[in-house]
């Protein structure tokens, strides 16, 4: 494979945003269990909640995982090596400045906050330097961010959904473009260490 | 021109749609003075690329000749640049903080002022002075509501919400801490709710920005929620520098749920008085 290959995970991004609904804590899961430190790659995440109530999510992975985590707040700067929770109720979106912003605007697909809207927005900050990642749930959120992360440039990458606990979401995706990686979430987990080792370098 | 020394340290070259937006906010500031040029551009672009879908047009350029010569068009696109999404008794934990921890130190007031800035179509100044009723302050406390569409403002002055949205408004309100019914506030007819006139008596609805007009009195309190997230950090600044002289000493700052002032040039000149809550007072 080539360097300069779209496919190739040799390839230099700056960050990464994934998306999930159903399913998507343990999914997200076995993608960082245990992911060895010093990490650097930033990795944002809107992980589809019910609204009106406070997410715990960044406790939850803050106890399990060896980065830090935190709940995304506006204007805070990526940092690297750390991952973020999109807050309940809020959209969330990367600025070019490489911040984050928060949005109260109504809904996307029923959700709030967006999986599109964090994607979208992150293709502008970062364009050929973003991978998204795409794991399971039960709606079509994150087709078109995918879509335009990969119009942008970067690198797109969907959980297989032969072994997704919900296929809907990846499936989605698929039929709008197609994903630079469609794989198993165990290897999903391998292209997300050679985006960081690559990006270390 | 020397090419290295770009103007922003940008990850990638602006795209046409970015400079479209970028030239649209300059074509209004200039005609018409409303400044979204410092507002966070993701937010921005999805709802301008929302208008002219709604409008029926190609393009941001072609948005931008129709505005400039279209005050009426403004007028609508003003709609789609600013957010009317509020709801009465929204995050119920601020209202019932707002009457446990600040209450009790606004009645050692006399007469009492409070800004609502950005106060969009009312929701948050009904909420307010359903509070400030039911505490006993109402009768000593003018409210200052300002937003920068005289859409909203309006609406705000009516004091007319959809009947559909009551029923979440109800909750919110008991959660707050509500020592009445929620019913007692409103006369029902047909598809909406009319809020008794008499709670917005002594409000003043005023055309402001923070983005341009300077403070206008001295307040105990400044609710503004759910607003700055929408600015960029030098605008944020602008408007918390506002805030702050327009606080009177130990004043209180309201501020949205996933609002703070950590990012912000401000963070030293407030304290937390009610942290989860976003309720911080104007440090000695």
């Amino acid at each position: 494979m080539k360097p300069n290959d779209r496919q190739s995970p040799g390839r230099r991004v700056e960050a990464i945003v994934v998306g999930a609904s159903a399913g998507g804590i343990e999914a997200l899961m076995v993608l960082l269990h245990g992911i060895p430190p010093p990490w650097r790659l930033p990795v944002a995440v809107v992980l589809h909640l019910p609204e009106g109530h406070e997410s715990h999510l960044a406790e939850i992975f803050a106890e399990r995982l060896r980065m830090p985590v935190h709940e995304a707040a506006d204007k805070m700067p990526l940092a690297p090596g750390s991952l973020y929770f999109a807050p309940p109720g809020y959209h969330l979106s990367i600025e070019r400045d490489r911040c984050f912003s928060l949005s109260c605007e109504p809904p996307v697909r029923f959700s709030r906050p967006s999986i599109d809207v964090l994607m979208a927005s992150a293709a502008d900050a970062y364009g050929p330097a973003l991978a998204g990642f795409l794991l399971t749930g039960a709606n079509d959120d994150g087709a078109e961010g995918l879509l335009r992360i990969h119009l942008a440039g970067g690198i797109t990458a969907v959980q297989d959904p032969k072994e997704a606990r919900i296929p809907t979401m990846p499936q989605a995706a698929i039929a709008r473009h197609s994903p630079d990686h469609v794989l198993p979430m165990r290897e999903l987990r391998a292209l997300l260490l050679q985006l960081e080792s690559a990006h270390a370098d | 021109m020397n090419r290295n020394a770009a103007p922003l340290p940008l990850a990638c070259p602006l795209s046409n749609t970015e400079i479209e937006l970028r030239l649209l906010m300059e074509a209004i500031y200039l005609r018409y003075s409303y400044d979204f040029r410092n507002y966070t551009v993701a937010s921005q672009k999805r709802r301008v690329l929302h208008a002219l879908a709604q409008l029926g047009l190609p393009s941001i350029s072609a948005l931008q000749e129709k505005v400039l010569r279209d005050p009426l068009l403004f007028g609508r696109l003003l709609e789609y640049l600013t957010i009317p999404v509020s709801e009465m008794f929204r995050d119920p934990a601020y209202f019932l903080a707002l009457r446990r921890h600040v209450v009790p130190i606004l009645h050692t007031y006399a007469s009492i002022k409070v800004w609502v800035a950005g106060c969009s179509t009312g929701e948050e100044v009904f909420s307010l002075a359903i509070l400030l009723r039911e505490e006993g302050l109402l009768s000593r406390t003018q409210i200052y509501a300002t937003d920068i569409n005289p859409a909203s403002l309006e609406k705000a002055r009516q004091g007319i919400f959809p009947i559909e949205s009551i029923r979440g408004y109800t909750g919110n309100y008991q959660r707050a801490g509500g020592r009445s019914s929620f019913s007692d506030y409103y006369t029902a007819a047909y598809d909406a709710a009319r809020f008794d006139p008499a709670l917005c008596a002594d409000v003043i609805f005023a055309d402001h920005s923070l983005a341009t007009d300077s403070v206008f009195a001295e307040t105990q309190l400044v609710s503004c929620r759910n607003v700055l997230i929408y600015f960029n950090r030098e605008l944020q600044d602008r408007a918390l520098g506002l805030f702050h002289e327009s606080l009177c000493h130990r004043g209180f700052l309201g501020l949205g749920a996933k609002e703070s002032i950590d990012f912000s040039s401000y963070s030293e000149r407030f304290d937390a008085h009610s942290q989860p809550e976003r309720i911080y007072r104007k440090a000695t």
